[in-house]
């Protein structure tokens, strides 16, 4: 119970995905202009990472000890159907949210976050419990990072800020800040 | 002769002007994770090249079979098919690297800037084009994949490839090679790249205005 714990505060604060990994920084930069839309990409995300886990657990156990070098090409297949499968369902269930998220789904599947918690809980030997802290922290963990970015880029809106720096080398300094406050999050494993 | 030209301008234009890193902002999770030296940086710009260049001739060579429906997941097929040849060659040639490396390579199948050249280039164009267009964009990534991996090294580590250069008195930004030092030295890069494009623009503004007076 206590390495479940730590797997998962880990996946969100310590070795956070968007921060520590630099995985799914294409919605991290790009999708983050408002709160609310990050928020609902972050549980997109998160939800998508989760059955990551489920797949990626499934095709270790039963069917690349037989032919690991099809390790890659299974992953991204499958994770790319459930992205389609989530599409579809949300789609049908939830047309307001099919809206707000509209374009940003199949763009989950490009993002290296879901094949990176596939390849990491791989590399790490996860279990399927500890595979689902796993992608459930490191889902949290985008979230926060999302909204945190989010947050930041409203308030900037109002600042007046100097052409040239506006867009993407702002948000990659504002970033890199981010990275450097949670860096102070390492030290929460040589207490514990 | 135009033919030539033709190439040769879309070999150039993802070096500067159309840069996949610069310019489109495209890659940036292999970019960051990876330049903490120059070696890797290198050697991931090598694989993204074989990656990009073996796909497109690939995908350009197979385009009228590729049913139009399904092309975007033969295209990641086809790129991870690449990918895993990279991966177990660096593992084969450069065990050092490639533990280092870690889980970065088998992620050069997310790098949004090769499928956005299948889907953008090599799906339209003959193979010759495709390929010379994946060499320019390769080299426009590792151009920026250096750039951005040789400041980390040389401001975190004091050397470059290994190679101690500022001597024992040099005390090493540490952050530099830590992931805050990857942020903040990308968006500074980006920072130089835009001003010099504002410059360009109005040096060109300066000329045409001084053309318009001496009509």
């Amino acid at each position: 119970m206590d390495n479940l714990i730590w797997i998962f505060i880990s996946a969100l604060l310590v070795n956070n995905f968007v921060l520590a990994y630099f995985l799914g920084l294409c919605p991290f930069l790009g999708v983050s202009g408002r709160l609310e839309t990050s928020f609902r990409l972050g549980l997109a995300t998160t939800f998508v990472l989760v059955i990551t886990a489920i797949c990626s657990w499934f095709l270790n156990t039963y069917i690349l000890p037989h032919a690991p070098y099809l390790r890659l090409i299974s992953f991204i297949v499958v994770i790319a159907s459930t992205v389609q499968f989530i599409e579809m369902a949300i789609k049908k269930l939830s047309p307001a949210l099919f809206k707000a998220l509209g374009i940003f789904l199949p763009l989950i599947t490009t993002n290296c976050a879901i094949l990176g918690l596939a390849i990491f809980a791989t590399n790490k030997g996860y279990g399927f419990t500890e595979g689902l802290v796993f992608a459930l922290g490191a889902g949290a963990g985008f979230t926060l990072a999302m909204v945190l970015m989010a947050g930041i880029r409203e308030e900037a809106e109002l600042s007046d800020i100097p052409a040239l720096i506006q867009g993407t080398a702002m948000n990659l300094i504002i970033a890199g800040i981010l990275s450097m406050a949670f860096m102070g999050f390492a030290g929460l494993f040589s207490s514990g | 002769m135009a033919r030539e030209q033709s190439s040769y301008e879309s070999f150039i234009k993802g070096l500067w002007r159309e840069n996949p890193v610069f310019v489109q902002v495209l890659g940036m999770c292999p970019m960051l994770a990876v330049t903490n030296t120059a070696l890797n940086s290198l050697v991931m710009g090598l694989a993204t090249l074989f990656v990009l260049m073996g796909s497109s001739f690939l995908v350009a060579s197979l385009k009228h079979l590729i049913p139009k429906q399904v092309r975007i997941s033969l295209y990641i097929i086809i790129i991870a098919t690449f990918v895993t040849i990279a991966d177990y060659t660096i593992l084969a040639l450069l065990p050092a690297v490639h533990k280092e490396l870690g889980a970065f390579i088998p992620l050069i199948v997310a790098n949004c800037m090769i499928l956005g050249r299948q889907e953008a280039f090599a799906s339209r164009h003959g193979v010759r084009m495709a390929v010379v267009d994946a060499a320019g964009m390769s080299a426009g990534f590792m151009f920026a994949l250096l750039a951005l991996g040789g400041v980390r090294e040389l401001l975190g580590n004091g050397s470059l490839f290994g190679v101690d250069l500022f001597g024992p008195g040099f005390e090493p930004w540490v952050i530099m090679i830590l992931p805050p030092g990857g942020f903040i030295t990308l968006g500074l890069l980006l920072l130089l790249f835009n001003w010099i494009a504002a410059r360009k623009r109005a040096f060109l503004a300066e000329v045409a205005a001084t053309e318009r007076e001496m009509l």
